[in-house]
């Protein structure tokens, strides 16, 4: 069955005929071509697929788009509001929390969600908060270091 | 006056060229490009260990509407593998099925639900054949052979003895053995299979966007399975999301792929689920090791024997080169005369091993570095002195003839054995409620590529060209492959270091065989060696250039020209002319400037002759790494926790020490994976490990903090002394964390990998086994 669905995606309202079965995830990089959320698995193991949905982190590959109907949607592809990089964007690349990238996305997705609702987390906060976010280039070390740096840039004026 | 000096880049914390597309979204992935019309291939795979196809029917697939192409065994005249020796696996099963997952047909269709119809009415009949899913089951007499050609399924039997290793054992104050067993792992790197194939039926060529770390092997095999000349065939990389050795040759996937777009005359999409990718493999193969060493009271190692038995799955791949270096590379760490070793790599109804980070260095130094700490316990020495007791007084050949000129690893014992706090600290961990703690170590090394490469054509072993313009730019333009290992910005630094330029007036190009020069790949940890040696050649052929443009310019000698990257001037008072003012002198020779750098290696880092195969292990230089583990063991739960881990690592100069630090974490948290939660489960050859919860990767809760300590040796060949920094650190977390396990209970653990169920059964029998004594 096809429907219309509403939503604010990165930002901005859409209206885009999809059909009822079709995924967040899919939706937004078949339908609306935004490739930057990944595919890593099949089915809610590894994060890669990582959006926020009303600033809450949600695995896109486990929602039907059309239970966001009315919401909002944001992307990697809707950060840096103030400046060419977001803070958590300018934490993973000058701190190497990304190496071959592929998780970065998701990664990122989580840490700007961390972020938004807890602008100064501990190194346990940002454990919890990414628990479900799998990588397998950096063993970790350096994605906390990204969101520590992250949050000083964040506490210094710029946008998650 | 501002002085203009030289820019400097070498040594320092270097954010990665890419990093900017990774962090934003935009950069592009092979399942990233999607394009309309596209058409949707789709694999139908075997649920068969091991028959004899009798029947591919895709008679009713053919007819669903939206069905393009099939393709079946029957489109594959030719074999593929990555060992020129060894090219008898087929994109699609000819003949025979020899692993549960092995692809038998192909669709490419309008969309993926009519492909997976497709699958759905293609009828497969075969005659069932006697499967073995163990390397002994398959070694058995009357076992049915896999291959024509490899009697009793042995893939390559190895057999060398050097020195005399029985008066080396008559020699020893302590001999002793272990038997070891580690599990099959699998990369799991996060970006799952891809490749688009799309067949220009005008002109009868074909690209293909394959998400490899071997884009010119790729392009080999397509010319082989299509039977197209290579002229006619593109190959482009994409972005690519980790490797670790699963995609270091050519996949069926890509193959199969091509093989649709070519039927159907069109552009097809071929995207591998998760649990196709685990099948798809390629990783470590399980490995049995018996281990016999001889050591004398001071530690000094007198004698070695070894056997390795290898289950490698149903085709070759590297499995000969795996097999080879469980064998040589017992050699170049430390000082060992009088080794016997004899390795079987066995062909067993499981998906196809391959070359997994590390390669075959990595289960053998567990076995190696778990029999000398059990050692060091019966001497009563410590694990660190045994060490020292053994190394090598470089630069030295070793019995095998590796070539050994730049040595780490006396300074990586002294960094780890100090940080960590060693001396004051071990034996005196506290046990509290139930939690014993405990330190272990291990050391471990490997090669900065191979340097006899596996297509052996006489050309040099890197090339680089550099292509410089009016808009004074320069391009790199190479075909090494960077997977996320931080490849294209050393090569970017060593440019600009040569040139004493920013790095922001290098732009690299890598990635398409129309553009760019061919690379071997990203594989045995190659790349900063050998194509950063190139990369170095070219910019000093350009400065070269550059210099007497400016000389010809300043009416000066070219030996009076200082190069001050944007400034060449005549001596210290000539105002000189700005970097864009030279390349307009030198555009007027030639118009565009490109020039080339090489590479080759040098005969004597190309291993030996002593026995067949002695060649493989040979390199330009090794990598050496210490590492320190901690542990926490729970003995209520039998859960070992990683408190922490100190590694150092010898890379003879890091280049970026950003990524080399990167590297070094993410290496030894890999380790960690396949030491303590991390196997490739099989019922009946069915693997039941294909998705991210049953193959358990450590999440960032699991994860320990890992210090590294950069140790520089500074190889005389290597690109400003730099050797390898991605591989070498894996192995050493293995033994280190038992023989931590075993600091905090007495128990030691010599299968792999080690998880808590193991820990608590093996707590319980001790417990058991004191009780019946009468406690104690």
């Amino acid at each position: 069955m096809t429907r219309i669905l509403q939503v604010t995606l990165n930002g901005r309202a859409r209206s885009d005929a999809i059909s009822d079965n079709v995924l967040l995830l899919d939706y937004l990089r078949e339908i609306v071509g935004l490739t930057g959320t990944k595919t890593g698995c099949d089915g809610g193991e590894c994060g890669a697929c990582t959006v926020l949905v009303d600033d809450q982190p949600r695995l896109s590959c486990l929602t039907l788009a059309a239970t966001v109907e009315g919401r909002s949607v944001d992307t990697v592809e809707s950060l840096a509001a103030d400046g060419p990089l977001s803070a958590v964007q300018r934490g993973f690349h000058e701190k190497l929390g990304s190496q071959c990238g592929y998780c970065t996305p998701g990664f990122i997705m989580a840490s700007a969600g961390l972020l938004r609702r807890n602008p100064r987390p501990s190194e346990d906060d940002i454990r919890a908060a990414l628990g479900s976010n799998i990588c397998r280039c950096t063993g970790y070390v350096k994605i906390i270091e990204a969101v520590m740096h992250a949050a000083e840039l964040h506490a210094a004026g710029l946008t998650p | 006056m501002n002085e203009i000096v030289p820019a400097h880049n070498i040594g320092d914390y270097v954010p990665l060229v890419d990093g900017p597309e990774k962090v934003s979204g935009r950069a592009k992935y092979t399942a990233d490009i999607i394009a309309p019309g596209m058409l949707a291939g789709r694999i139908l795979r075997s649920p068969y260990s091991h028959a004899e196809i009798l029947e591919v029917d895709i008679a009713d697939a053919a007819k669903l509407p939206g069905v393009k192409a099939i393709v079946t065994g029957a489109d594959c005249h030719k074999g593929f593998g990555v060992l020129p020796i060894a090219r008898t696996e087929y994109p699609l099963a000819r003949d025979r099925v020899r692993y549960c997952g092995e692809p038998v047909a192909a669709v490419a269709a309008i969309d993926e639900a009519t492909a997976k119809e497709a699958l759905r009415r293609i009828k497969l009949k075969v005659r069932e054949l006697p499967a073995y899913h163990s390397a002994r089951a398959a070694m058995a007499p009357d076992a049915v052979d896999l291959h024509p050609h490899r009697a009793k399924n042995i893939e390559r039997d190895v057999f060398f003895e050097l020195g005399d290793v029985a008066a080396g054992f008559a020699a020893a104050d302590l001999v002793r053995e272990g038997t070891y067993n580690c599990a099959e792992v699998c990369q799991n790197q996060m970006e799952m299979h891809a490749a688009l194939a799309d067949y220009d039926a005008v002109r009868d060529r074909i690209t293909v966007h394959a998400s490899t770390q071997v884009p010119y092997y790729v392009h080999l095999m397509l010319s082989q399975i299509l039977d197209m000349d290579m002229s006619r065939i593109r190959v482009i990389k994409p972005h690519v999301g980790g490797g670790f050795g699963c995609r270091t040759e050519t996949l069926n996937v890509e193959l199969i792929a091509a093989l649709l777009a070519r039927k159907a005359g069109g552009h097809v999409r071929m995207v591998v689920n998760r649990e196709e990718t685990f099948i798809t493999h390629r990783g470590r193969p399980e490995t049995d090791i018996k281990l016999k060493i001889g050591m004398r009271k001071d530690g000094h190692i007198t004698a070695v024997e070894c056997e390795c038995i290898m289950r490698g799955g149903a085709h070759s791949g590297y499995g000969i080169v795996t097999i080879l270096y469980a064998g040589s590379m017992l050699y170049a760490i430390y000082d060992l005369h009088n080794v016997k070793y004899i390795g079987k790599r066995v062909l067993t109804n499981t998906p196809p091993c391959g070359a997994f980070r590390g390669h075959g260095t990595v289960d053998i130094r567990f076995a190696f570095e778990s029999l000398l700490d059990d050692m060091t316990i019966a001497l009563a020495i410590d694990p660190f002195a045994v060490r020292r007791a053994n190394l090598l007084n470089a630069p030295t050949f070793t019995d095998n003839d590796l070539m050994v000129n730049s040595y780490g690893l006396p300074e990586c014992l002294d960094w780890v054995e100090q940080e960590s706090g060693w001396q004051t600290r071990k034996g005196k961990l506290p046990k509290t409620n139930g939690v014993s703690k405990g330190l272990g170590m291990a050391c471990s090394h490997y090669i900065s590529g191979a340097s006899k490469p596996v297509n052996w054509t006489g050309e040099p072993h890197a090339t680089v060209k550099l292509k410089l313009d009016f808009d004074g730019s320069i391009a790199l333009l190479t075909g090494a492959a960077d997977i996320g290992q931080g490849s294209s910005t050393v090569l970017v630094q060593s440019v600009a270091e040569v040139l004493g330029l920013n790095l922001s007036r290098i732009r690299i190009i890598t990635g398409d065989s129309d553009v760019v020069p061919k690379d071997n790949g990203s594989y045995s940890s190659r790349v900063t060696f050998m194509v950063g040696n190139a990369a170095i050649d070219a910019a000093q052929n350009l400065k070269a250039v550059l210099v007497a443009a400016a000389a010809r310019k300043l009416e000066a000698n070219p030996g009076e020209i200082e190069c001050l990257g944007e400034l060449y001037r005549a001596g210290a008072q000539d105002k000189g002319l700005t970097f864009n003012e030279v390349v307009t002198e030198a555009l007027k020779d030639t118009g565009t400037l490109t020039v080339t750098g090489i590479y080759s290696t040098i005969p004597a880092s190309h291993g030996g002759k002593k026995y067949r195969g002695a060649a493989i292990g040979g390199t330009m230089g090794y990598s050496y790494s210490a590492q320190v583990v901690e542990v926490s063991v729970d003995e209520e739960t039998g859960v070992v926790t990683v408190d922490k881990v100190w590694v150092a690592h010898d890379c003879g100069k890091a280049l970026n020490r950003l990524a080399v630090e990167g590297q070094v974490q993410g290496s030894v948290w890999m380790g960690m994976g396949q030491a303590m939660s991390e196997e490739a489960a099989y019922h009946n050859g069915l693997m039941l490990t294909a998705n991210m919860l049953d193959y358990r990767v450590p999440t960032i809760q699991d994860s320990p903090p890992i210090e590294v300590g950069i140790v520089e040796s500074v190889d005389p060949h290597g690109p400003f002394g730099a050797k390898e920094a991605g591989e070498g650190s894996l192995a050493a977390f293995l033994p280190a964390l038992t023989n931590a396990v075993a600091d905090a209970t007495g128990l030691r653990f010599n299968d792999l990998p080690v998880t808590p169920d193991r820990v608590f059964a093996a707590i319980e029998r001790r417990a058991r086994g004191r009780k019946t004594n009468g406690g104690a």
